[in-house]
């Protein structure tokens, strides 16, 4: 997980109203939660497996719970929050139209970022003959823990066929600076706000 | 079991008497008219009496939790590796109380104590606590310590039953619960194999009908019986059999009922071991407090209503090898407090050592819990 450039927060952070209830799926350290609370005044749970991350989240004060995602959300409620946030973590889970069903299921919206991975910068690495190394995919082939790789226009074709209201979208590059055009060429990162269609 | 430990633990400790002369209803309806608890405190109480911990002891756990005594330097406490300047439960932040709970054995009111009416050790007549009896008398005791509101409320097993009795009974009284390698009530299996164990003393000769005191005598076949059962579903399978195999002791079979197996040899002497100094009618009484434990009932089955009392932050953490007490049963507490909004983490650790994972100086383990307490206010 890059922790220097989280771009993305900023964007999360600016969703998210005092009081909401959030669920941050793959917390990590808790860093995100961590800045909703302070900043937003919101209140949540993070769902971790790792468990270095969940004694860091568990150091930091932050709700965790030690489970693995592709599990599902079975243990939870329906509408038990008002944002289920997956942050740079769809691309590692298999179950892909599983998890956006269940976090629209337990969340009244759903939050998601993800690499982008026809960024002009991933393309050309490609057209290279090399897998993209960037600092929103910071892994070799060897190491990485993605196991889908997909794009925006992509995404937002899985999301047509779910059913899935893609309420507002904001594309990153990598310096976390805001994409207008040619989103899935220049944008590095992708952030959504999903609702039941 | 102790060599994984930070620092030097508290040293040597004393234990201490607290006497009760308000008669307290159990929730049988039993009234015990007075009684003496024995417990342990390691560091010290800040003037706001805010920065106590109570520690609450399973089915064969007491006062002892830490140090050794001057008198028997080998004698440690039976949780000494996470209590201690610098250790999880540290005891430069924090004042930590042991207490030995009634009906126990070493030290506090039980069945071996005399009865006051009968003049004669009180034996089976001893009324059976429930956890919330042993929850109440802890809470007498915190009166008497000084102690509004305890830090946090620590235990294992049994322990942590309580733990989690006491953010229910005494919401406003806890800060924080750490509820380890517990359940929120037993499950059939589990009782069975609590009552397969009552079965062991009950039926032996020498029990007496739980008078044994009087015959001079105690039930030492049926209690040991009881922990060698016990023994086996505290343990993991792969633990066991990383540990015995299949080891013969005289590497050849003897075509005999004598100890041949590792397995078997380890298993007698721990049963031999624990019927030397443990009490069978307080064996017998804290099973079935473990059996009766199960305070959705209070909800109208629903444990997330009996929960919604509690003002406690909650730490749950659960063993993945633990079957007695299985990381399933963890996450039924834990999906409780989700459903109400309340503020719980939950760890599950990878240990090898079954239900006794929560007696083991892991080093995750301790960290979670260090990691925990370093957020208590103390």
């Amino acid at each position: 997980m890059s922790l220097i450039n989280r771009s993305d927060f900023d964007v999360i952070a600016g969703w998210v109203q005092p009081g909401e209830r959030v669920l941050d799926l793959g917390c990590g350290d808790g860093a995100l939660l961590k800045r909703l609370i302070v900043e937003r005044g919101a209140r949540g749970y993070g769902l971790e497996l790792e468990p270095a991350s969940v004694k860091a989240a568990i150091a930091n004060g932050i709700n965790v719970i030690q489970g693995n995602l592709e599990n599902g959300l079975a243990d939870f409620s329906d509408d038990a929050f008002e944002h289920v946030v997956l942050s740079r973590t769809l691309q590692t889970i298999r179950h892909t139209q599983q998890i956006l069903g269940e976090m629209l299921r337990v969340g009244r919206e759903a939050v998601v970022s993800f690499p982008n991975f026809a960024y002009w910068k991933n393309q050309l690495a490609i057209l290279e003959g090399r897998m993209p190394v960037s600092e929103d995919l910071p892994y070799q082939w060897y190491d990485s823990p993605n196991v889908r790789f997909f794009t925006i226009l992509d995404f937002e074709d899985l999301c047509a066929r779910m059913s899935i209201e893609i309420r507002d979208r904001r594309v990153l590059d990598e310096k976390g600076q805001l994409v207008t055009e040619e989103p899935n060429y220049l944008g590095s990162l992708a952030v959504y706000r999903l609702g039941r269609g | 079991m102790n060599g994984n430990t930070q620092g030097v633990g508290v040293g040597i400790v004393e234990a201490q008497r607290a006497h009760f002369d308000t008669p307290l209803t159990l929730r049988s309806g039993a009234v015990l008219p007075a009684y003496e608890l024995v417990y342990e405190t390691y560091g010290t109480l800040n003037a706001a009496g805010s920065n106590a911990i109570l520690v609450c002891h399973a089915l064969s756990g007491h006062h002892h939790v830490a140090g050794t005594y001057a008198d028997q330097p080998d004698n440690v406490g039976w949780w000494d590796n996470i209590i201690g300047p610098g250790r999880p439960l540290d005891t430069n932040r924090f004042f930590i109380v042991g207490v030995n709970n009634l009906g126990g054995c070493h030290g506090s009111t039980g069945p071996s104590s005399i009865n006051p009416a009968s003049g004669k050790p009180w034996g089976a007549d001893f009324p059976l606590p429930a956890v919330v009896d042993w929850v109440h008398a802890q809470a007498r005791l915190a009166d008497h310590l000084g102690i509004q509101q305890w830090a946090a409320v620590v235990g294992g097993s049994l322990g942590g039953m309580q733990a989690l009795r006491w953010t229910i009974t005494y919401p406003e009284r806890v800060r924080h619960a750490l509820v380890i390698a517990s359940a929120p009530k037993l499950t059939a299996q589990n009782i069975a194999f609590n009552d397969v164990a009552r079965q062991a003393i009950l039926t032996d000769p020498d029990f007496h009908g739980g008078h044994y005191y009087e015959h001079d005598t105690y039930p030492q076949r049926g209690l040991r019986l009881a922990r060698m059962l016990g023994h086996i579903t505290y343990l993991s399978d792969d633990q066991m059999d990383e540990k015995f195999g299949r080891t013969l002791r005289n590497g050849a079979f003897s075509f005999g009922y004598d100890v041949e197996f590792q397995v078997e040899s380890y298993l007698r002497y721990q049963g031999d071991k624990f019927a030397g100094y443990f009490d069978a009618n307080t064996y017998l009484l804290m099973t079935k407090a473990l059996d009766y434990f199960d305070p959705a009932r209070e909800g109208d089955g629903d444990l997330a209503r009996a929960l919604a009392k509690a003002r406690a932050k909650f730490l749950v953490v659960s063993f993945s090898t633990d079957w007695r007490f299985s990381p399933a049963r963890s996450r039924e507490i834990v999906y409780a407090l989700l459903k109400n909004g309340q503020d719980v983490s939950y760890a599950e650790i990878d240990c090898d050592f079954g239900h006794d994972s929560f007696l083991m100086p892991d080093p995750h383990y301790h960290e979670v819990i260090a990691a925990y307490l370093g957020r208590v206010e103390s």
